[in-house]
Parts: structure tokens; C-alpha cells; sequence
């Protein structure tokens, strides 16, 4: 008998570990096993789900996005003060403006070679500044559109409409990674941008795709933060979230280098974080330890995967 | 333009200052400038460790998160006195520099993911032994208040501690062979390998240093403030790194050097100083501004780079 043959290859480390944790919260943390706290961690989890999505194209083209939580509060900051306009006017123009924060990354990115990590610094430190302008010079400015507060508070069924949201992101991801030209693009250009280049892939404009879709996601989580919220908090929607989204794509087992993308990868890791913040919570563990088992989560998980490149 | 390359930090920060000159009284006066030196002290004791990170190669995101724990730890000892608080404070951000750079090494994990995970764990420790509250600084502990509030002659401490480090840290990159392996390992890591150079300890060196350096960092900042706040040095790391890329040491490696990180840190500093002095402008602008200067200076940078 080969016992080898029994240990499952690196790929599913990360779900491995998902089920773990799953298995030992249902068997010891009470009320873990619920539907209600199911939907729970899935609303939790909807708006990183989001970043991580976008998030997961950009590593893949070997970038990364420093700026979708300002991204967020930017949409957020928009939506909230047009939102005396109407539903249609309020969110488009959030959405827009997210997409353009990404647009400029990917233009800067493509066009000048700026190193992706320094031009979205960049963006996340102005783009943080311009969310407060935006909100009136640094208000909360409250949200009393019915349809946008939906966005973030309402439900089909019993499924919340974030999580809804979360998946149709999901859905489409899959699809555009698997079954179209801009997929394969995407992993040519992590893979190697200059064969990509000679091999007629229209790497700048896939480079600058890939930001503004990212941007797009990360605005569209920002509305739904700030329609929870019932208000726009442009110094706390989307703080630190460029961290959880990373930390969600590298534990799913998108590499950090490039060429490579898993999207149902990304769900695991998000789900992995999500699991832990959600259970440590649960069992009134100070949320200092969670941070420390998230650390050594996020560590195993790239150590466990780091053998499939090479 | 081989000069401006070499050295556009220095000619944006000289035009900072004749524009401050020009424009604010208080700009010239020996309490602004100590003020501006000695508030960016902290913040060049991480940018320097990050300097040393970045030239061989790397990133180091942990530095803010490592900064909380000297100060927190420092905070803890300083009824035990002063040098067993600063050595404690400063030996334990080393330590998990280290660590840091020990996983890089050994585990081969991205520096990337190893110093978020860091952060992470870090502040996460910081908060846990402090149960999230700030720890007042024993008074007794004075020589630790001194480094924080006190001056040499009638220079800040902090300024001369700031000076100090740039010197020792320009002339180890420059004349001690660790220095030079930096620059190498930062160069081409295998062309290193295959020359025989200890990389892996040379790696380890530069993480340790930079949580060396955030660990001073720390123990200052808790001499200053009377207290180690588990919450402080939330977004150094971005801080750091963008004072090192607008000095113009390369992300990629191998291309930079101490005095450019100083520049940048100064520039960074002036700039704040005349929003300020200005007063008018608001902090929210100021963060457009800052975001707006980085993109700039990198813009340039990259075109002038491509040139030669």
C-alpha cells in the first residue's frame, strides 16, 4: 500500500484545513451548527468575498491591489451623498467612480511600468483622503434610500442580499477565468508578460481590465458596507481590507508570482478567515488570538502549497 | 539627467525648502526644523530598516506592528529601569525580525506573506498582552523618557539618534562586507548563491535589522508619549515604503542606498511641515496630496530610469 498516495496533494490543503476547522466549531462551539449562524459568516464574508474575487485577477497577472479598501470608501462616500437623487444616479456614479480609482492604477500600471504595489499605495493613500472630501469634508452622511439600503440589509428568502451579490461575483469570475479570451490573457500575463506580449496578447489593456474590474468589485462591496452601516464612514468602510483580501487569495493558493488563478481557492481562504473570526467570537476568545491563529493560518497554508511551482 | 535621476529627491526637497523659505516666516527658524526632525525621527528609524530590506530584495510589512511591541514591551519593563526596558523593547522587535527572516530563508515563503502574517500575529500579540490599554511608562525609568523627550546638549535625542543611525547605516552598506552583500543578494540572488555568499544569513541580517530599527522606533515613541500604546504604528509600513521609493531606492532591489532614504524621509516631512504651516489646507486634502506626490515622484522615476 502506498500511504502517499492517501495524503491529499497540496491543492487541497486549504480546503482541508476549511473542513477541519469546520468540523471542530460544529463539535464544540455551541450554535456553530445553525442556519442562522450560517448566514451569518456568509453575510460576514460577502464584501471580502468581493475584494478577494478582484483581488485574485490582479495577483494572477502577478500585481497586486493596495487600494480596493479606499476603493470602497469612495464608492460608499458617493453613493451616500447622492443618494437623495435616486437609486440609479447614486449607485451608477459610485460604481463609476470606483472603476476609474481602478482604471487609473491599470493605465499608471500598464502604461508608465510603475511597480503595482507603489502606485496603489499611492491610490490608497489619496483615494482615502478623497473619500472624506467626498463625505462632505469628513461627515457620516446618512443613507435613507430604500433601494440602497437593500443592498446591504435585505433578503430573498432567508439568503441575504450581499451573500446573493457575493455569489453572482463568484459565478461571473469563474466563467471570465474559465471560458473566455480575457481568462486566458490574464494568466498570460502573470505567466510571463513579455511571451505574452510577443505572442499577441494585448497585455496593457488585459492589465488595465483586470484593475478597474477589481476597483469595480471593491465598489460595489463598499456599498454594501456603507448600506449596512445605513451611513457613509469614510475613515472605517473598507479599512485594512487590501490585507484580508490578500490574505484570502494566498491562502486559497493563488501564488503570489503570477500565472496562476483559482477562484474556488479564494472562497476557501475567505471562507478560513471568516470561520475563525466567526467561531473565536463565538467562543469569547479576545479577538488578539484570533488575529495570532489567522497569522499561522495564512503561514501553513502558503508553506503547505509553495511545492506546486516547482 | 543622470543627476536628476541620481538625485531628484534631493532637488524636490532643496525646492521644498526654498519654497518654505519664500513663503513662511516660521518655516527658518531652528524650532520648526528641530520639530520636523524630530517628529519624522520614528518614522526614519523604520525607513531605514525597510531601506536595508528592500535594497536585498525584499519587503518587510511587520514594521509597524513591530514597533507596538517594543514599545509596548518597553513599557512593561521600565519599572525594572531604563536600559532592561530599552534592551527589551528593542531585542524583542528584533527577535521577530528574525523570525521574519527565518521563514524567508528556511521555509522559502514569500517576504511578502511572511511579514503580513507578522503584522498580523504582531499586533495581535501587542493587543493580547496589553488587553488592549495603553501601558503608562514607569517615571523612575527616566533614561527611557530621555529618549523620547530628552536632548544632548541642545539637540533632541531623538534628532541625534536619528543622525547616528543614518551615518552607521550609510557606512555599513557602503564599507562592511554585509553591506556589500545587500547590494548583491539585491542584484541577483542566484548570481549571490553561486558566488558563494551566505544569502540566507545575509537575509536574515536585513529583517533583523529592520525589526532592530522599528524596535528603536518603538522604545522612542513610548519615551515620548509616556506610554507603550499597543495601536501605535498602524500604517508605518506604507509610510516607510513610500519615504524609501520617493528617495529613489529601486523596489526591485539592488539599485539605492541610506542617504537617498533620508532624503525621502525629509521630503515627505517638509512637505507635511508646509501643509501645515499653510494651514488652510485640510487633512483629507493632505492625503490626496501625499498619494498625488508619491504617484509623481514615482512617474518621473520610472520615465528617467528608461532613459538611460
Amino acid at each position: 500500500v502506498n500511504w502517499r498516495r492517501l495524503v491529499p496533494g497540496p491543492e487541497y490543503a486549504a480546503l482541508g484545513v476549511l473542513i477541519i476547522l469546520v468540523l471542530v466549531n460544529a463539535l464544540f462551539t455551541p450554535n456553530f451548527g445553525t442556519a442562522s449562524n450560517l448566514w451569518n459568516v456568509l453575510l460576514q464574508l460577502s464584501t471580502v468575498m468581493l475584494a478577494a474575487v478582484g483581488m485574485t485577477f490582479v495577483i494572477a497577472t502577478g500585481g497586486v491591489d493596495l487600494s480596493v479598501g479606499s476603493t470602497m470608501a469612495i464608492a460608499g462616500a458617493i453613493a451616500a451623498v447622492l443618494a437623495p437623487q435616486g437609486a440609479a444616479i447614486s449607485l451608477g456614479a459610485a460604481l463609476t467612480g470606483a472603476t476609474l480609482v481602478g482604471v487609473l492604477n491599470g493605465t499608471l500600471i500598464a502604461w508608465l511600468r510603475v511597480q503595482p504595489i507603489v502606485v496603489t499605495l499611492a491610490t490608497l493613500i489619496a483615494g482615502r483622503g478623497l473619500a472624506q472630501i467626498i463625505s462632505h469634508d469628513g461627515e457620516l452622511v446618512s443613507i435613507d434610500q430604500p433601494f440602497f439600503l437593500a443592498l446591504g440589509r435585505g433578503h430573498v428568502g432567508p439568503v441575504p442580499i450581499p451573500v446573493i451579490v457575493a455569489l453572482t461575483a463568484v459565478a461571473a469570475a469563474v466563467f471570465v477565468l474559465r471560458a473566455t479570451t480575457l481568462g486566458r490573457y490574464v494568466l498570460a500575463v502573470g505567466g510571463n508578460a513579455r511571451a505574452a506580449r510577443l505572442a499577441g496578447v494585448p497585455v496593457r489593456k488585459t492589465l488595465i481590465t483586470v484593475y478597474a474590474a477589481s476597483a469595480f468589485l471593491s465598489g460595489v462591496a463598499g456599498l454594501i458596507v456603507a448600506a449596512r452601516l445605513g451611513a457613509s464612514d469614510a475613515a472605517k468602510i473598507g479599512q485594512n481590507m487590501e490585507l484580508d483580501a490578500i490574505a484570502a487569495v494566498v491562502v486559497g493558493g493563488t501564488a503570489l508570482a503570477g500565472g496562476r488563478a483559482t477562484i474556488g481557492g479564494t472562497v476557501v481562504g475567505a471562507l478560513i478567515m471568516q470561520v475563525i473570526a466567526t467561531s473565536f467570537n463565538m467562543l469569547l476568545v479576545p479577538y488578539s488570538w484570533s488575529l495570532a491563529l489567522k497569522a499561522a493560518i495564512i503561514l501553513i497554508a502558503v508553506y503547505l502549497q509553495r511545492g506546486k511551482r516547482a | 539627467m543622470r543627476f536628476l535621476r541620481r538625485s531628484g529627491a534631493l532637488v524636490a526637497l532643496v525646492v521644498a525648502c526654498i519654497v518654505g523659505v519664500a513663503r513662511y516666516e516660521a518655516f527658518l527658524t531652528v524650532e520648526n526644523l528641530s520639530n520636523v526632525l524630530r517628529q519624522n525621527s520614528m518614522l526614519g528609524f523604520v525607513a531605514l530598516g525597510m531601506t536595508f530590506v528592500i535594497l536585498s530584495g525584499g519587503i518587510d510589512l511587520s514594521v509597524g506592528a513591530l514597533l507596538a511591541v517594543a514599545g509596548v514591551v518597553a513599557a512593561m519593563l521600565a519599572s525594572q529601569g531604563a536600559i532592561i526596558a530599552i534592551v527589551g523593547g528593542i531585542g524583542a522587535a528584533t527577535l521577530l525580525g528574525i523570525v521574519n527572516g527565518l521563514l524567508i530563508t528556511k521555509a522559502r515563503i514569500q517576504p511578502f506573506i511572511v511579514t503580513l502574517a507578522m503584522l498580523i500575529a504582531a499586533r495581535g500579540a501587542a493587543l493580547a498582552a496589553t488587553a488592549e490599554q495603553s501601558i503608562r511608562v514607569d517615571p523612575t525609568a527616566t533614561g527611557l523618557t530621555w529618549l523620547g523627550r530628552g536632548s544632548i546638549g541642545r539637540v533632541p535625542t531623538p534628532i541625534v539618534l536619528l543622525i547616528l543611525a543614518y551615518l552607521l547605516g550609510a557606512l555599513m552598506l557602503r564599507y562592511t562586507r554585509f553591506g556589500r552583500y545587500v547590494y548583491a543578494i539585491g542584484d541577483s540572488e542566484e548570481a549571490a548563491r553561486l558566488m558563494g555568499l551566505r544569502v540566507d544569513r545575509v537575509v536574515i541580517g536585513t529583517y533583523a535589522l529592520s525589526g532592530a530599527l522599528a524596535g528603536l522606533a518603538g522604545v522612542v515613541l513610548a519615551g515620548r508619549l509616556g506610554a507603550g500604546q499597543p495601536v501605535a504604528g498602524v500604517g508605518w509600513e506604507l509610510d516607510a515604503i513610500a519615504a524609501v521609493v520617493v528617495g529613489g531606492t529601486l523596489l526591485t532591489g539592488g539599485q539605492g542606498g541610506a542617504g537617498a532614504t533620508l532624503i525621502g524621509v525629509l521630503l515627505l516631512g517638509v512637505i507635511f511641515n508646509l501643509f501645515n504651516l499653510e494651514g488652510t489646507i485640510s487633512p483629507w486634502w493632505q492625503w490626496v496630496l501625499r498619494g498625488g506626490f508619491l504617484l509623481g515622484v514615482v512617474i518621473v522615476q520610472s520615465k528617467l530610469q528608461r532613459e538611460e
